[in-house]
């Protein structure tokens, strides 16, 4: 808690979309305005180019779940450790998703949203070191969820 | 050191009332100023690395300095609990010998790999010297890679020194034996003039994949062989090893190992003893051994056994060894940074004797003999000899460089290191220990470039120096700072088990290169369950296999029956996790053996051979995350004849697809 409110104190200053304290988490899915670009290394929008889904991308964006985050998310939408994929794109922006695969530590300490989730499932998502390429596969592989 | 207990008690309570105002006086200003000297902060890291023979606990441990925080304990010759070290099925084969399993041995000696005479923070080794063997540690794992037994040894004392470029590690045995057929070692104790030999043997670290191998064993007259080090500048190709019992004594040694005057330094030419093995000069003699070896890849351990050894007879190979004359039962053989130099501390003798490598060198090129020794030439002392430290100290043990043309002499009588110049052979400086001080190390105190900064004194008796925990104490290092003129001591530190040699090296050449964790991609084990979907239990006859994962917090399955008693139940798990520092723990209740410590993207097995009817829990002993005391699970173990069928709850979290 101390460092949520830490985190929110010096979260970029013009939206300090006070993140509730417990409970009521969960339907916060309005997006913060890019709070995580104030870390160096960050992806964002600009990085990420969504056109039609590639098939390749997504067996290989497959095939990385199954190994490495399947035994914590499903492909429903039930949460399991974390939440379940299916149609988290309507409630995540890509570079969100990435950064949290990415640089999941950064976001834990910095992002609210990531902060509400954590308080939500209780255990920090791993940072299971992931390139960006193949992050960019499982997100390709999010898409047809 | 009577008198010297209430000097240091007041110097003691002196300090903080010091601190508090002026300083009254130099003493207390230089001990004032040692706690900033060895204090780092929170959250920061300590300048070097410090890796410390365990002794009877048959591990290394690692520790910080200045700060004297230790990091590590290394698994290596006796088994560990803690991380399944011994207890899991791949690491069972690294700790088996030609007697079997050997579940402990007695570390003495550390030695990192050198390049160009200088450490290079690859590996580290160290000696068994119960059962003998030497292991090979791998530095950027921290673990135990390789472990190879010594054949025709007893006691692998002398050893694992090092050639400047890590061509060889020794190994040379404290006891003579009798060797070769049955018939040939089952000989009376009192035939030890006839029937013992001693070996040196010069294993070949691979430095493509740190497996090791006996290149060659040179048979010797019976003596004991104590400590050795290596040549390097002038002197690189030989190899010199402390003797004693030249007297060739087989019982109360004590008394009658300590007749002669003097035993020997011995020199080896290995370079021409390479030759000779090179031109096939060398015969295969009996010499079975093991050398066991782990793969990263497939997070297993393998045995090779070698039939026998080759083995050079310096009665038939000429100018391979020469005897120099060393008062009297030497333990430290050392030789100081520009190579010329080689000190022998007799830990009996009154003075510390200097040979020098290139009167060496002219003494033999001139025959300077004054006996041979079981047909070995006894080189002239007196033409070998550079010079005396005169009245050291009592008792020297072991000697260490610095940058600055100093060396430090540990003296375990008189409980004290003694600094003295190499050129001048002058003593310019004595500092007590606390107490009986054995081997003692600078940072790359036995190499070309020593880094200096400090000494460290690893004492085998600490008295009263710590808080009582019973008879059994602890034992200690003690850092002194050698950057000023005058030794200084900075702090007191306990170690883990008994600490014979050790070695410092900068933190900066071995950290950056630290394993975070294992990819699991690249996990070629055998039984590797890369993700949850691939999770199962299999039966085969009366095995069972458990393919299992874990990640933050559960194992995948938990839920396991028709496992029977008397199967053998082997857990493979396989811990998911991608990140730094997040092992899961794997326990089964009744185990009769330990758990297992399972590091990102490795898989570790457990053999379980269930005794008894039930419901079993198992669970997550590493703390893991908030959900970790929920990490659990259980397996039904029904009577030998059930025919409950092998299921287990595989399902995964893409279920709700």
């Amino acid at each position: 808690m101390a460092v949520l409110a830490l985190a929110v104190a010096c979260g970029g200053g013009e939206t300090p979309a006070e993140t509730p304290a417990t409970g009521a988490t969960t339907e916060t899915t309005t997006q913060a305005e890019e709070p995580a670009a104030a870390v160096p290394g960050m992806i964002t929008a600009a990085d990420i180019t969504l056109g039609d889904i590639d098939q390749a991308m997504v067996a290989k964006g497959k095939e990385i779940y199954e190994v490495k985050c399947l035994a914590c998310h499903s492909l429903g939408t039930n949460r399991v450790v974390g939440p379940g994929w299916k149609g988290i794109l309507e409630q995540r922006k890509p570079e969100w998703i990435m950064n949290m695969i990415l640089h999941t530590d950064a976001m834990l300490e910095t992002d609210p949203e990531a902060q509400a989730m954590l308080e939500e499932c209780l255990v920090r998502m791993p940072n299971q070191n992931l390139s960006n390429e193949e992050a960019r596969n499982v997100l390709e592989f999010m898409r047809t969820l | 050191m009577t008198t010297a207990f209430p000097l240091l008690l007041a110097a003691g309570i002196a300090i903080p009332l010091a601190q508090g105002c002026k300083p009254a006086n130099t003493k207390s200003a230089v001990t004032g100023d040692a706690a900033s000297k060895v204090f780092v902060p929170p959250g920061q890291y300590d300048e070097f690395y410090n890796f410390v023979s365990g002794g009877f606990n048959g591990q290394m441990s690692v520790y910080g300095l200045p700060s004297g925080r230790m990091l590590r304990n290394i698994p290596v010759f006796s088994v560990n609990p803690e991380n399944g070290w011994g207890f899991s099925e791949e690491t069972k084969p690294m700790l088996m010998t030609t007697h079997g399993f050997i579940p402990w041995d007695d570390s003495h000696h550390v030695e990192p790999s050198m390049t160009n005479g200088v450490p290079d923070g690859r590996w580290m080794f160290i000696n068994g010297n119960n059962t003998p063997r030497v292991a090979l540690i791998d530095l950027a794992t921290f673990r135990t890679k390789t472990i190879i037994e010594v054949p025709n040894s007893a006691g692998n004392h002398s050893s694992p020194f090092i050639t400047p470029n890590s061509e060889y590690v020794v190994a040379g045995t404290r006891f003579s034996i009798p060797m070769g057929t049955d018939a040939e070692r089952d000989v009376p104790i009192e035939t030890y003039k006839e029937n013992f030999k001693s070996t040196i043997s010069f294993i070949k670290p691979d430095s493509a994949d740190a497996t090791m191998s006996i290149a060659f064993q040179i048979k010797t007259p019976p003596v004991d062989f104590d400590l050795a080090h290596a040549g390097k500048g002038p002197s690189e190709g030989w190899f010199f090893f402390s003797t004693y019992n030249t007297e060739r004594a087989h019982d109360l040694l004590e008394v009658n190992a300590s007749q002669n005057d003097k035993d020997f330094i011995m020199a080896v030419n290995w370079k021409k003893a390479e030759q000779y093995a090179k031109e096939g000069k060398g015969k295969r003699v009996p010499g079975k051994h093991y050398m066991n070896t782990y793969s990263d890849e497939t997070h297993s351990a393998t045995s090779k056994v070698f039939e026998d050894v080759l083995q050079l007879d310096p009665a038939e190979l000429t100018d391979l060894i020469y005897f120099m004359p060393c008062p009297k039962s030497p333990h430290g053989c050392d030789v100081d940074p520009t190579g010329e130099f080689i000190v022998g501390s007799g830990k009996l003798a009154a003075s510390l004797p200097v040979f020098s490598f290139s009167k060496m060198q002219q003494a033999i090129a001139n025959k300077d003999y004054e006996a041979d020794f079981a047909g070995i030439p006894v080189l002239k002392y007196e033409s070998v000899l550079q010079g005396e430290v005169k009245k050291p100290g009592l008792g020297p043990l072991h000697t260490e460089f610095d940058n600055n043309g100093f060396a430090y002499s540990s003296m375990f009588v008189s409980s004290e290191i003694v600094k003295w110049n190499v050129k001048t052979l002058e003593v310019v400086d004595r500092v007590p220990t606390y107490y009986s001080i054995g081997h003692l190390s600078v940072p790359g105190g036995d190499s070309k470039q020593p880094w200096g900064k400090y000494v460290v004194a690893y004492n085998k008796i600490t008295k009263d120096r710590y808080l009582p925990t019973g008879p059994e104490l602890t034992q200690s290092a003690q850092l002194y700072s050698i950057d000023g003129p005058k030794m200084e001591l900075l702090l007191d530190f306990p170690t883990f088990g008994e600490p014979h040699y050790a070695q410092s090296i900068p933190a900066s050449l071995i950290k950056d290169k630290s394993v975070k964790f294992f990819k699991i991609e690249e996990n070629k084990h055998p039984y590797a369950t890369k993700g949850e979907k691939e999770a199962k239990v299999v039966r085969e006859g009366n095995k069972v296999h458990v393919y299992m994962t874990c990640i933050r917090s559960h194992f995948a399955p938990d839920n396991i029956e028709g496992v029977k008693v008397g199967d053998e139940v082997y857990f493979h798990v396989t811990n998911l996790e991608q990140d730094w520092d997040v092992p899961h723990g794997f326990a089964v209740k009744g185990a009769p053996n330990a758990e297992l410590l399972i590091m990102p993207g490795e898989t570790q097995t457990l053999k379980w051979v269930p005794q008894s009817v039930g419901v079993k829990p198992f669970y997550c002993t590493d703390f893991c995350s908030a959900l970790h005391q929920e990490m659990q699970g259980y397996v039904r173990v029904s009577p030998a004849g059930s025919n409950i069928p092998l299921t287990a709850n595989t399902k995964s979290a893409d279920a709700g697809l």
